[in-house]
């Protein structure tokens, strides 16, 4: 058990910034991770990451060899791991959008220092997860005209009506936007760099990102106008991306899939399992470089508050489950659930209950949403179980549907893990490299911050949040 | 001298005093101005005349732009080019080109976002006269600046000098064209 910072005045939420800071020492501090010379922990950290990267591309290539063979996927289980870990992986970027976008209209303060990192981990989740759909095609170099609508030789067009194109708009629409409000949001933060690089060649390139910023008056007041607007379109097209991806499977008439409940309790769920990864990130970040002042008790306070409450929503869904096998009074319905809960997979599902609804009660205890250690554990059985609801969901649906003759066991083989341990290996690579490119944290909104605070204001926004 | 400056600079203390200042210089007069701050500060820019926003119109017409365009593919594919009948059913199956149309509505509102505010801040501009001051690098970290542009027909450099001087500026600085 760590041991929890104490809370001077109970009353009282803890700041989200840490006492003594001025402009000069936040932009000193955040723009030093980029620029001061690179530590030794984060190269090892690299090279481990690009170790398991290379699971990655061992898994691919021997995949684009021999086909989807190499997998465990067989008939009546079509949908294996590919999908399950497309769905984990998209759902865990939705957090990075929901803090950049909809705290930011909900004018909560707290998402500033987290949002930056919030929204890579957003981007990289999300190719990670276009990886998956692109592979299982088994030929990606030919999968375009099933994907994209364009012009082909051959005159054949997508099915507009299958969940399935949607879900190339969906994702495809998802990953620009994201990178889109990311980049805004560094525009002026690339500025900071241009100005604090020592180095020619990065001046050069913050300079070339930074197109060229000012910091006028009439620049932010665009700006702001922009940021405004990117976060009232993002804020639908989240509930949309995950909504859309849960109808692939609620479309089908395959029992356990064919709910009216899966949108919501996949947006749910995504959000979930996306704070989850904000906080296995972000402890150690804020751990290793030392950013107790930017992301302080108070995040990790209304972090475990988010994934507390979000979590209640995902047990109600799988409450809802049980009962809409049984009021369904569909045979099929009724043995998909009871060979859930009680057949081959029941252990996956048991620990799904114990990772995704039993342990995260702790979060109701102050002490375990003050303790990063706490904090982290609890993240990291909440990552575990969000993965086994995706194949609770997808094999246990599968694989014992309506003919019995047809029935099989489904067993993962080697490749399956290769590539997903690839995946989060990329993924780790790609969030390592950022920490040490661009501002991890968003500095001039921290800068908002400290102008708030000298004006006295800070009290009062911050219990509004609380 | 006035023909080979761009203006003055001037540097002040914190948001605050830059906020009234530029109040001051526009109520004294003074239009061709604006001001660089590290962050965005309110009422900063209506306080000196530039206040009509037209980031939304552009974000409307990329919408409808983005959303028309979704569901003329969606049109176009599945009724004129390449239509499928499927169980009998209408090949404008309107209900079900929804998700697509609504996605492309806001794919097309996000590069209307991003690229409005690019083109109504003049952006991607590489050199720009202020660059010239060397304390102007400070206008990304913790600088607070006032610009009075030469071409305001009130600019004068000693008075315009003495009056930046009379709001409390730090320091006042030639600006390089």
């Amino acid at each position: 058990m760590g041991s929890p910072a104490p809370i001077k005045d109970p009353t009282m939420p803890a700041p989200v910034l840490g006492p003594g800071q001025t402009y000069t020492t936040v932009t000193q501090r955040l723009s030093a991770i980029i620029t001061s010379r690179t530590p030794l922990g984060w190269i090892a950290a690299l090279l481990i990451a690009g170790g398991i990267l290379q699971l990655l591309m061992l898994s691919a290539t021997w995949l684009l060899i021999k086909g989807t063979g190499i997998w465990g996927l067989n008939i009546p289980v079509g949908w294996g791991w590919a999908i399950i870990n497309f769905v984990w992986w998209i759902g865990i970027g939705h957090a990075g959008t929901l803090i950049s976008a909809i705290l930011l209209l909900m004018r909560q303060q707290w998402r500033n220092s987290i949002n930056r990192f919030a929204e890579a981990m957003t981007i990289f989740a999300v190719m990670c997860a276009g990886m998956f759909p692109l592979l299982h095609t088994g030929r990606p170099w030919v999968a375009a005209y099933w994907l994209l609508p364009y012009p082909n030789t051959m005159s054949v067009w997508p099915q507009f009506r299958s969940p399935l194109i949607w879900d190339v708009f969906a994702v495809g629409t998802y990953f620009t936007v994201s990178l889109i409000f990311w980049y805004l949001g560094l525009i002026p933060d690339f500025a900071t760099l241009r100005d604090k690089a020592k180095h020619k060649i990065s001046q050069i390139i913050y300079g070339v990102l930074s197109m060229g910023w000012r910091g006028s008056a009439k620049h932010w007041f665009n700006y702001e106008m922009a940021a405004l607007l990117l976060a009232g379109v993002s804020t639908p097209l989240v509930l949309s991306v995950h909504s859309i991806v849960s109808l692939d499977f609620s479309v089908g008439l395959i029992p356990g899939w064919h709910a009216t409940i899966f949108p919501p309790y996949f947006v749910a769920g995504a959000v979930y399992a996306g704070f989850a990864m904000v906080l296995t990130l972000g402890l150690p970040i804020r751990y290793f470089y030392g950013l107790h002042d930017y992301i302080t008790d108070r995040h990790l306070n209304n972090m475990g508050k988010v994934m507390l409450a979000t979590g209640l929503i995902v047990a109600y869904g799988y409450l809802m489950e049980q009962f809409f096998a049984w009021y369904s009074a569909s045979p099929y319905e009724g043995y998909m659930m009871q060979n859930r809960t009680f057949g081959p997979y029941s252990g996956t599902y048991w620990s799904l209950i114990l990772c995704n609804v039993a342990i995260p009660q702790l979060l109701w205890i102050k002490r375990v949403r003050l303790s990063p250690i706490w904090l982290f554990i609890i993240s990291m059985f909440i990552n575990v179980g969000m993965w086994l609801e995706r194949f609770i969901i997808v094999v246990t649906s599968l694989h014992r549907d309506f003919m019995p003759s047809s029935w099989d066991m489904y067993h993962s083989t080697p490749w399956d893990w290769g590539l997903y341990a690839g995946t989060i290996g990329f993924f780790l690579f790609m969030m390592i490299l950022f920490i040490r490119v661009m501002p991890v944290i968003n500095i001039f909104e921290i800068r908002q911050l400290v102008a708030n605070k000298n004006r006295g204001e800070h009290a009062e926004t911050a219990s509004a949040d609380d | 001298m006035a023909e080979n400056l761009y203006g003055l600079l001037a540097e002040f203390d914190g948001p605050d005093e830059l906020l009234k200042a530029a109040k001051d210089s526009y109520a004294e007069g003074y239009r061709k101005m604006d001001a660089y701050s590290p962050m965005p500060i309110h009422d900063l820019s209506e306080s000196m005349g530039y206040d009509k926003h037209r980031v939304p119109f552009i974000v409307l017409i990329c919408a409808l732009l983005g959303a028309c365009s979704g569901f003329g593919l969606q049109y176009w594919v599945s009724v004129i080019d390449y239509p499928l009948n499927v169980g009998g059913r209408p090949l404008l199956s309107w209900p079900s080109f929804i998700p697509v149309t609504f996605e492309l509505g806001v794919l097309f509102s996000a590069f209307g976002a991003l690229i409005g505010m690019l083109i109504l801040n003049g952006l991607p501009r590489p050199y720009h006269p202020v660059f010239n001051v060397p304390n102007f690098e400070r206008a990304s970290g913790d600088g607070f600046f006032l610009c009075i542009e030469a071409e305001d027909p009130k600019f004068d450099i000693t008075e315009t000098r003495a009056f930046l001087e009379s709001l409390k500026a730090k320091k006042v600085d030639d600006v390089e064209p």
